[in-house]
């Protein structure tokens, strides 16, 4: 039971029952849509822009405590942020996700993102991790498109 | 245990310590624990013997069949013809020309929506499917009704699972051309009265394709009886190997159809004008089969009728009773799919805790169960869910199974606590 600890750590467990910034957005400059075929999982995000800095995000939809969590802390930690901000965090969001075990994730870029390190011992898991920021992805490059895992 | 079973020829009392002791990996361990496999709806494991076949075939037996004159080859066309004799007999089909080798069951579906499809089925034509199909029987014909123009009309189910007969019988009619339905839900355990289908059916000429992917190693199944015109099943839930199939059509239905691939083995003759067509089944088996794969499945099946199907099912169904009640007393879990007629699935759901979430943390207690939408997306879209967590149930399958699975899904409870 300890090593699922890694995986459900305490923030994640907190964010999967208590999720931020969860519903919708009054005025919206993007959305977009994600799609987790392999479970089902599924969201939309919204986000409002200040010219290249994200203002406000919001997410809503179902899935797993990890994909929720992970949305839940994403909105968190982008929001204010700069959409190449944004896209660089994702890049090491996705590296520390996929990463070798013995690899630290980069706890300074990442802050409480780095809940996600355990998840790197669940290779099935790893899309569910992911799939908010594929979503936000799609979101920030403003594709019509419903963004998935595969 | 075997208050339905009522054995006149006697096979030898069923045993699972015994049958457990033929499957080799069961004694294995996952994450540091024994092994509890309650996947058994995506895949069985398998018994010695057909691994043994496996081998023997590769070590004393491989050669191509049906073309050559040495003895290896002669040797290896009958191993072959040999388990299609063996398939036939335990679907009960009347002539093993009418059992066609395919990949798995998904190739048998396609192979009759695009042979007999394209035979048959014309724009106004109406397809009937069930609402509890598995995506491999619902997108076939999909894909046949966007190339003729013909429409799919989906039989509704209930809460519980089960098909709303006066739907069926509403849209079973004079334009059906066919009607694809599942003997055995996947991610309900509905087991459907498909004679009754057949009947109502065959009243406005339209043939029946059952898919038994999940029946065949868990009901006993007599084609001939069914009356079905099509039965499709998968080796590997029949605890044979992977990547053989069947497909069981009428003679005379797969003597009307044109052939589904071209290539060797499906002729009788090529030349650049006029290509003839062997006759069935290899008119429908174009290139070298799954040779292995077939004698390993008919392995598959000699065990399997060894021990009993009456058997087996009567241990599965005194297994579903007791998983039934043991989840039941798990507070917030709700069991999906309650149908009165069930076999060998337990799916459920259960509050604040979501399935993928269940899978992940049983796995590490060492059990092994399904979770997602079990490619039963309009299952779980007509339940209201996006997913369960699935348990299903084989012939080594025990209580003790069910009970750490019911320890190990409390645990998952505690972790959301």
């Amino acid at each position: 039971m300890f090593d699922l600890r890694d995986l459900y750590q305490e923030v994640i467990l907190d964010h999967n029952k208590r999720p931020r910034n969860f519903g919708q957005l009054a005025r919206p400059d993007r959305r977009a849509e994600g799609y987790n075929p392999l479970c089902g999982d599924q969201l939309t995000l919204q986000i409002e822009l200040d010219g290249e800095v994200i203002r406000d995000v919001a997410f809503d939809g179902s899935g797993c405590a990890i994909s929720k969590a992970s949305a839940s802390l994403m909105t968190e930690s982008v929001k204010g942020k700069t959409l190449d901000e944004v896209r660089t965090l994702f890049e090491k969001f996705q590296e520390m996700v996929t990463a070798d075990a013995e690899v630290e994730p980069d706890t300074d870029a990442l802050g409480k993102l780095s809940v996600f390190a355990g998840v790197r011992a669940y290779p099935a898991r790893v899309k569910c991790a992911v799939l908010a920021w594929h979503t936000l992805r799609s979101a920030v490059e403003g594709a019509d498109d419903v963004a998935t895992t595969e | 245990m075997s208050q339905a079973a009522t054995p006149t020829a006697a096979p030898p009392r069923f045993d699972v310590t015994r049958v457990r002791k033929e499957f080799p990996i069961l004694g294995r361990k996952v994450h540091g624990q024994p092994l509890v496999y309650l996947d058994n709806a995506a895949t069985t494991q398998k018994p010695r013997v057909v691994l043994d076949a496996l081998v023997r075939y590769y070590t004393e037996h491989n050669a191509n069949i049906h073309r050559g004159v040495h003895y290896l080859s002669e040797t290896a066309t009958q191993a072959h013809e040999a388990a299609r004799r063996t398939v036939q007999r335990f679907v009960n089909a009347r002539d093993a020309r009418e059992i066609v080798f395919t990949r798995n069951a998904t190739e048998g579906i396609n192979l009759v929506a695009h042979s007999f499809g394209q035979a048959h089925v014309r724009e106004g034509d109406e397809i009937v499917i069930t609402g509890m199909e598995h995506h491999s029987n619902i997108v076939p014909w999909q894909l046949l009704c966007e190339r003729t123009g013909a429409r799919l009309r989906v039989a509704p189910i209930t809460d519980e699972g089960e098909l709303v007969w006066e739907e069926v019988e509403r849209l079973i009619g004079p334009r059906t051309k066919i009607v694809a339905v599942v003997h055995l839900s996947n991610s309900l355990g509905t087991v459907n009265p498909v004679e009754r289908i057949v009947e109502l059916a065959h009243q406005h000429d339209a043939a029946v394709l059952v898919d038994g992917a999940q029946s065949a190693y868990h009901l006993p199944v007599d084609v001939q009886a069914m009356d079905c015109d099509f039965y499709v099943a998968t080796g590997h839930k029949l605890y044979g190997p992977t990547g053989i199939g069947l497909l069981y059509g009428k003679a005379e239905r797969l003597e009307q159809m044109p052939p589904y691939q071209g290539g060797g083995d499906m002729i009788s003759s090529v030349t650049f004008e006029k290509t003839t067509y062997n006759e069935l089944p290899y008119k429908f088996e174009a290139g070298t089969p799954h040779i292995a794969g077939a004698i390993g499945l008919a392995a598959a099946i000699d065990y399997l009728t060894g021990v009993g199907l009456d058997q087996v099912a009567a241990h599965e169904r005194d297994l579903l009773a007791y998983g039934t009640s043991a989840l039941r007393q798990i507070p917030g879990l709700r069991l999906v799919g309650t149908a009165t007629n069930k076999a060998s699935i337990l799916s459920f759901v259960m509050d604040g805790v979501h399935p993928h979430d269940v899978g992940t943390i049983v796995d590490r207690m060492g059990v092994a169960i399904r979770t997602g939408h079990h490619c039963t997306q309009p299952v779980m879209d007509r339940m209201g869910i996006s997913a369960t967590a699935r348990a299903s149930l084989a012939m080594y399958s025990t209580r003790d199974d069910i009970d750490t699975l019911v320890a190990a899904v409390g645990r998952a409870r505690e972790v959301f606590a």
